[in-house]
């Protein structure tokens, strides 16, 4: 579903990924871990170009694109490529100024031209599946940070996207109401929609993986199933990572 | 009553519609019609300069710096009393129109570019994300937030454009601070009429602001974000 061959990215002369190769199947789910300052969230938003990668190739369903120097990305390309797939944020980033069903109505109107009673109906459908139809008319300052991200997730489900990806999706929210947005992030999984997370929240990647990947310092330093990862990771750095997350003190 | 009292009072009475008649033929229509125009202009202008045209960005950056660096008056002379030495001549009206309007074009640019920008970037990448172009971002997203937070420092320029019309006195419009000019000379009570002339532009200038509020609500009703709290 998604392939990313050789991709790095430089802020200036600070080099943030230093070459990652990835393979993103179809119907999985893919966890990515690391300190903070791996370069994940990076990696993330590269996968829908909020950040321009700077070399290496990245295809996302069937649409494949190159960057390095002299290699100056077009518009058209870049809107291709995003609108394979849907973002979940770690502030939500939901539109203040419009309500809840208008937020998850504005892709597939605005951007896929669709009809106004056909969106509206998938919106409340897929409102309904993160549990909230009732809030269809309420703008989002009226609801609890885990209300925003589910509608968050809905709106991102809105637009039909083959690949979702979280960054950070529990990061924002109080203790009490990480749960609800993992169980519709794990209800999705189950689904079958491919997912790319970055998150803290390891019990869930244990649990909903099928594949992680630990990032360190800008490049790959583990990737396996949960199991391989958590009970028997080769790296010493993948343990002391996992041992500090356990145990923080 | 005593004499001096009486002819006081005739004459504010005398003059109060004159005065209010020169405010509704002039004052009001040269302030709607500057601050549309103005606002049109602004807006244009700050769209150039978050645009990436570098040329345009440099034609916007530099009326932006003639007009808010000259002194209103002298813009108004150099349009009315200038210009027609190169054959350009203006019917008082109209020049104080494009001189008001340049300048509420300028200053405002400037409060409409730093509403856009005060917009949060998770707000342009919400709507990247969910497939929109820059455009569609612009006029869907970020403008309609910025509209808000622009109100209240627009609303500011309109009152100071209702005050700054009587400076179209200068190059000859009878607008109401032009016709107080020519009372006085009759009478010669300049206290008592200047005094006038100045409740009649308080007044204008509440009725006018209470629109404010009214906009105000208007965006509330419309978002989420319900102001006056603390």
């Amino acid at each position: 579903m998604i392939e990313i061959k050789q991709l790095e990215k430089a802020f200036g002369d600070h080099q943030v990924l230093k070459g990652i190769d990835l393979n993103i199947e179809k119907s999985k789910v893919m966890v990515i871990i690391g300190p903070s300052g791996s370069g994940k969230t990076t990696l993330l938003r590269c996968m829908n170009l909020l950040e321009m990668p700077t070399k290496g190739a990245l295809r996302v369903g069937d649409f494949q694109m190159t960057f390095g120097e002299g290699n100056v990305p077009k518009q058209k390309d870049i809107l291709s490529l995003r609108r394979k797939s849907g973002m979940v944020f770690q502030s939500y980033n939901l539109f203040p100024h419009k309500t809840v069903l208008q937020n998850i109505m504005e892709g597939p109107v605005i951007v896929q031209r669709k009809k106004q009673e056909e969106a509206e109906a998938r919106a409340l459908q897929l409102l309904d599946k993160v549990g909230l139809k009732e809030k269809a008319q309420a703008y989002p300052e009226q609801l609890s940070g885990g209300q925003q991200q589910r509608v968050g997730i809905a709106r991102a489900m809105a637009v039909n996207p083959e690949v979702l990806l979280f960054d950070e999706p529990t990061s924002a929210l109080d203790p009490e109401l990480v749960g609800e947005v993992l169980g519709v992030m794990k209800e999705l999984a189950l689904e079958g929609m491919t997912m790319v997370v970055v998150t803290h929240e390891m019990k869930f990647a244990s649990e909903v993986a099928d594949q992680i990947v630990l990032l360190d310092q800008g490049k790959i330093l583990e990737q396996g199933s949960p199991d391989d990862i958590f009970n028997h990771p080769k790296e010493e750095r993948t343990k002391s990572f996992l041992s500090r997350l356990i145990d923080p003190i | 009553m005593d004499d001096r009292s009486a002819r006081l009072y005739h004459i504010f009475v005398e003059s109060f519609l004159p005065l209010l008649k020169a405010g509704v033929e002039f004052t009001i229509p040269l302030t709607l019609v500057s601050f549309f125009f103005g606002l049109l202009l602004a807006f244009l202008t700050a769209l150039v300069r978050l645009s990436p045209v570098t040329p345009l960005k440099l034609i916007a950056r530099f009326y932006v710096w003639i007009f808010r660096g000259t002194p209103l008056i002298v813009q108004l002379f150099i349009i009315f009393f200038g210009l027609p030495s190169i054959g350009l001549t203006l019917s008082p009206f109209l020049a104080a129109s494009i001189g008001f309007s340049l300048s509420v074009g300028a200053y405002g640019s400037e409060i409409i570019r730093a509403a856009i920008i005060s917009i949060p970037q998770g707000q342009w990448e919400a709507a990247y994300s969910i497939g929109m172009t820059k455009n569609q971002a612009l006029r869907r997203i970020i403008i309609p937030q910025a509209l808000k937070v622009s109100v209240p420092p627009l609303s500011n320029s309109f009152i100071s454009l209702i005050k700054d019309t009587s400076l179209a006195a200068s190059i000859t419009v009878t607008e109401m601070f032009q016709k107080a000019q020519q009372i006085t000379a009759r009478y010669y009570e300049p206290m008592l009429l200047y005094c006038e002339v100045a409740v009649i532009y308080l007044i204008f200038s509440t009725v006018l602001s209470s629109l404010q509020n009214r906009l105000e609500r208007h965006f509330d009703l419309h978002s989420s974000n319900k102001g006056s709290r603390l």
